[in-house]
């Protein structure tokens, strides 16, 4: 990013005069506050920014943000600085604002502001020099802070997301004596998977399984490592004396399987879970047949 | 057979006969030279006893090499030319992980406990372990 000019400061002499500048800036943005934000929404709506929402939506968080961003400028807090970050992004983040959005729209507000102090110090070109001296940093800081915080956020719910779905997790039924099923909804990636193996072992032991059908239906994909960790769970299963039949594998990882070259030969395979929990009756002995008699 | 002659360690395997089956439990890890003891034991037992099926139970285990599990599945084999068929059961959940993470293929049957091994042999062999 851009972390200008904070450095460069030169003369002693002006010292006294700067601590009087930001106080000054802040008064300039507040004064013509109204025709700025107008400015600074036009801009987002011409940058097609923040396209996820009306134009009214997009005036009024204009609003708050310019107020915002102004309050920042004045005090300098980075307590306030990060509060306002944070609610900024909590507000956004769930209407789908996209992260190149949010430090756009920062990025817009500090050049429509700096504009401004260009039109209002342009006949003092020392002035300007200090006055930028003053912003820029502060508004890099601004921006800076915005960007993380976004990032951050967003990472925070996906964490969340996370664990909510481990947490969910992959549940072992018993839907009859020794057999039990396991279905698989939403993506294995390498953690779900081992805890997916211990479950299953776990399960077996506990309910003295024979057969187990594993139902990936609801697994949109398959790397290599993780079908090599389902082969390998499947093994384990059968040193523990249980047969494993895997059942709804989709066409997409049916190709992707053959394509990669995972062995799969040694696994029982079924095309659905109905299927599945058939062979697996079948296999332990059992007859499922109507009451009234009137056998399919 | 010179080792033979020392039968100095305290038991790390018992072979228990059961009407026609052996039931041979492994309490402690094996060293090499031990598992080949316990092989030669086994193999004899069979024709001594006239055993028609062999469990071997490994739930004390929690580790099994690649020399240990080849001498199971030797034992097998050598168990089927006795006229015995063999059965491992009681792998933990812990063992079958690292077994199959080392890539050692036991190629045997396996059942989760003493109890499912003797049904397995009994649907195998047809014959009752009491009679």
């Amino acid at each position: 990013m851009t972390s200008t000019t904070s450095d460069n400061r030169t003369g002693d002499e002006a010292t006294a005069d700067d601590d009087l500048l930001l106080p000054e800036l802040v008064a300039h943005l507040r004064e013509n506050r109204t025709q700025l934000r107008r400015e600074w929404a036009n801009r987002i709506t011409g940058a097609h920014l923040l396209t996820a929402m009306t134009p009214q939506e997009v005036f009024s968080e204009a609003t708050s943000v310019y107020d915002n961003y102004v309050g920042v400028l004045e005090t300098g807090s980075v307590e306030a600085l990060q509060d306002y970050a944070r609610d900024l992004s909590e507000r956004i983040i769930p209407r789908g604002v996209e992260t190149h959005e949010v430090v756009g729209i920062v990025l817009l507000l500090r050049d429509v502001l700096a504009r401004s102090l260009f039109e209002k110090y342009h006949h003092d070109f020392g002035l300007l020099n200090r006055v930028l001296d003053a912003y820029e940093p502060a508004a890099n800081r601004i921006a800076n802070t915005v960007a993380v915080s976004f990032v951050q956020e967003r990472e925070r719910i996906i964490r969340q997301q996370q664990d909510a779905i481990r947490e969910l997790s992959t549940p072992v039924l018993q839907v009859r004596e020794r057999l039990l099923i396991l279905p698989i909804i939403g993506v294995l990636d390498d953690q779900r998977a081992h805890q997916l193996t211990e479950q299953l072992l776990g399960g077996i032991r506990r309910h003295r399984a024979k057969v187990v059908v594993i139902d990936i239906t609801g697994v949109p994909e398959l790397d290599a490592d993780v079908a090599n960790h389902l082969v390998q769970t499947v093994d384990a299963s059968r040193l523990m004396g249980a047969g494993v039949i895997i059942t709804g594998l989709s066409p997409e990882i049916a190709q992707t399987l053959v394509t990669i070259g995972v062995d799969l030969t040694k696994m029982n395979t079924v095309g659905d879970l109905q299927g599945g929990i058939e062979e697996a009756e079948r296999q332990l002995g059992f007859k499922v047949s109507r009451a009234n008699g009137d056998d399919a | 057979m010179p080792d033979r002659q020392t039968p100095s360690e305290p038991l790390r395997v018992s072979i228990l006969s059961q009407g026609s089956y052996l039931i041979a439990s492994i309490h402690t890890a094996l060293d090499d030279s031990q598992l080949l003891r316990f092989q030669r034991d086994l193999i004899e037992r069979i024709g001594a006893k006239r055993a028609r099926g062999v469990v071997i139970d490994v739930a004390a285990l929690d580790v099994l090499d690649s020399f240990g599990s080849r001498t199971l599945r030797d034992i097998a084999r050598m168990s089927r030319l006795r006229g015995a068929e063999t059965v491992i059961v009681g792998i933990a959940p812990e063992l079958a992980v690292s077994m199959v993470r080392l890539g050692l293929h036991l190629d045997l049957p396996t059942a989760l406990d003493l109890e499912e091994g003797l049904g397995y042999l009994e649907s195998l062999t047809g014959a009752r372990a009491q009679r």
